[in-house]
């Protein structure tokens, strides 16, 4: 409810006017420029930068896990299963089939940030695009537009998630299908939102007088100065969309056994939670982890977006 | 006040009936058939087209969603494809249980969420503000299906203190409410209230630092309000936009349920979801999807009308 609102006092206080906030003192300084100033803080911010790091990590982990990983992540041996943590060959323990945990979940993070992920980054497309056209164009175009979205909003995220993907059936394909249609309208919201904030302003008008056309003042005055605070926006529900992804890949919606993967992993390793809680609990911890991470990456971006005199 | 009541009822309209819509094609996306999960495999098409008549499905689409929408308005959301019983009794009980857990839920995170809140507005970047905002983030953050798991692990595996799953000790599909049945209601209802409280919190904190920094409280305090004057006034002040957040998580908690109540077997919406989509009883999950959304929807609706009523600031035009 509150992110609108937000988003579009950040382009109203910090994205457009960023060029104002130059000291008396600092007048011989070259300006950096706004994204200078964000990157200037946020490397100053020492929870951002952890996070950043710990997401940097995650993703080297995904991107080399096909060649690090200590043991092949789906052979098993029911003589070994549900070694314990701290096992000699299995330093995390071995699963309910007997395969290796860290290699499992070393190879798990790239489906989970696969299915995390990409469709936070396709609806900020989508989203974006439909906010940018309703909020510029206005009149019927924005109340079709919002209106359709409002629909999407009556229901709450994670039924519309399950709902969709319980409709069109379990795989990777449908569960990024049904979490991009989740998440559009929330971005779309925000952009509108954002849009329409910025689209009286003095330079849309002058862009106008000089003759721009409106595609042109679109893809310029309008894109440049709203991408910033719905990139943010976009960048706080890659968290969300984590533990969702997961948690349809738990519900047997998503990723399909063998492939590893957190969500998947915690759903068939719940039967193993008397005989060996510590493994059983350890893909819960790796998406728990990265969601805070994401999320804490996002309020430090966000921090450092709202640039004040 | 009753014309604003008219006007957001006349706002809400076209958003149910898009959501009907949305919930009636929702079967349609599904691949293959609704009765594909009933029928035989060797079914001939002579009974194939039977099932389809008596179903409706032989029709044109809008005129099955016209007849489809008819009948849900006079209450008949159709038949369970599995069970062959209607769809709108098992979905009231299952509403009703979610509703228990959910509401409990609720309660748990706006206490904690307020307290925490309070005190984290009240004492910036004190200790104490800084375990709420991390207790935020940690609630929003924390996959709520994981967390059941380790209080599940905790108190029944490892301690042997409360019920790792079901409803109740009779193993039967309703809630009551005693002592039996309340300890199997903790669990679940603990794991639910840490998105509530996470957020409730965060936003409590925030209109409580904003509040504080009015010119109104100096004002108060000048005259020599005591500190107890000047509390009741930001609760009043925060009351609005407080309890409005609470509305809404309700409606989340109740829709978004369905993780939780699937590694509890609580046997509410979530459960009948999970049941409806793994046996592929269209009928079934386009109505539990009806109810909930419409639920939401109201919800919604009350709580907007609420936060008006509440908080003379908002313009009633």
């Amino acid at each position: 409810m509150t992110a609108p609102i937000t988003a579009t006092s950040m382009a109203l206080d910090g994205g457009v006017l960023s060029t104002g906030d130059a000291a008396p003192e600092a007048a011989f300084v070259p300006s950096r420029g706004f994204w200078g100033h964000v990157g200037h803080r946020l490397v100053r911010d020492p929870v951002a930068m952890g996070a950043g790091a710990v997401i940097l990590l995650v993703v080297l982990i995904a991107i080399l896990s096909p060649w690090i990983t200590p043991m092949d992540p789906y052979k098993g041996s029911m003589l070994r299963r549900l070694k314990h943590v701290g096992d000699a060959t299995y330093w995390l323990g071995s699963d309910e089939l007997g395969r290796d945990m860290i290699s499992r979940l070393m190879l798990g993070s790239r489906l989970s940030l696969f299915i995390g992920v990409t469709p936070v980054l396709i609806a900020f497309v989508i989203g974006s695009g439909i906010g940018i056209l309703a909020g510029y164009v206005g009149g019927w175009t924005n109340t079709i537009l919002m209106r359709t979205i409002d629909v999407f909003f009556a229901f709450p995220s994670v039924l519309l998630a399950i709902a969709l993907s319980g409709a069109l059936g379990a795989g990777i394909f449908n569960s990024i299908v049904s979490l991009t249609c989740v998440f559009v309208p929330q971005i779309a919201r925000v952009a509108e939102s954002v849009t329409t904030g910025i689209r009286r302003r003095d330079y849309i008008d002058a862009a106008k007088l000089s003759g721009a056309s409106p595609l042109t003042i679109m893809r310029v005055q309008v894109l440049g100065n709203v991408v910033g605070p719905i990139f943010v926006y976009a960048t706080s529900l890659i968290s969300v969309s984590m533990i969702l992804a997961s948690g349809l890949s738990f519900l047997g919606l998503g990723v399909r056994p063998p492939e590893p993967e957190w969500g998947l992993m915690l759903n068939t390793l719940r039967t193993a939670i008397y005989a060996n809680p510590v493994v059983a609990a350890l893909p819960g911890v790796c998406i728990f982890v990265v969601s805070i991470a994401f999320n804490m990456f996002s309020d430090g971006l966000r921090a450092a977006m709202e640039i004040r005199q | 006040m009753l014309i604003y009541i008219l006007k957001r009822l006349v706002y809400v309209t076209p958003v149910a009936f898009g959501v009907s819509l949305v919930c009636f094609l929702l079967v349609h996306l599904a691949p293959g058939d609704a009765l594909s999960a009933v029928l035989p495999a060797d079914a001939t098409q002579e009974t194939i087209n039977e099932m389809k008549a008596a179903y409706g499905f032989d029709k044109p689409l809008p005129v099955q969603y016209l007849i489809w929408l008819w009948h849900v308005l006079h209450g008949d959301l159709g038949t369970s494809i599995a069970t062959g019983r209607p769809v709108l009794g098992e979905v009231t009980r299952a509403v009703i249980n979610s509703l228990i857990l959910a509401s409990v839920a609720t309660v748990i995170g706006f206490t904690f969420g307020t307290l925490f809140g309070f005190v984290a507005g009240y004492h910036r970047n004190s200790v104490a503000d800084r375990a709420a905002s991390a207790l935020s983030v940690f609630g929003v953050s924390v996959p709520h299906y994981w967390l059941g798991m380790i209080l599940v692990i905790v108190f029944s595996a490892t301690l042997g203190w409360l019920p790792p799953t079901g409803a109740g000790p009779d193993g039967s599909g309703n809630w009551r409410p005693d002592f039996d049945h309340l300890r199997y209601l903790i669990l679940p209802a603990v794991t639910m209230s840490v998105i509530p409280t996470g957020i409730i919190a965060r936003t409590v904190r925030a209109l409580v630092a904003d509040i504080l920094a009015q010119d109104f409280v100096e004002a108060l305090r000048a005259k020599g309000m005591d500190e107890f004057g000047v509390f009741k006034h930001v609760v009043r002040n925060a009351a609005p936009t407080a309890l409005a957040i609470m509305g809404l998580q309700l409606g989340y908690l109740l829709g978004g349920s369905i993780l939780v109540e699937t590694v509890f077997a609580w046997p509410g919406t979530g459960f009948l979801l999970n049941a409806a989509i793994f046996q592929r009883d269209l009928p079934l999950l386009q109505g539990s999807i009806l109810v909930l959304a419409m639920f939401f929807v109201v919800l919604n609706l009350l709580v907007d009308v609420m936060q008006t009523a509440l908080d003379p600031r908002i313009e009633r035009a």
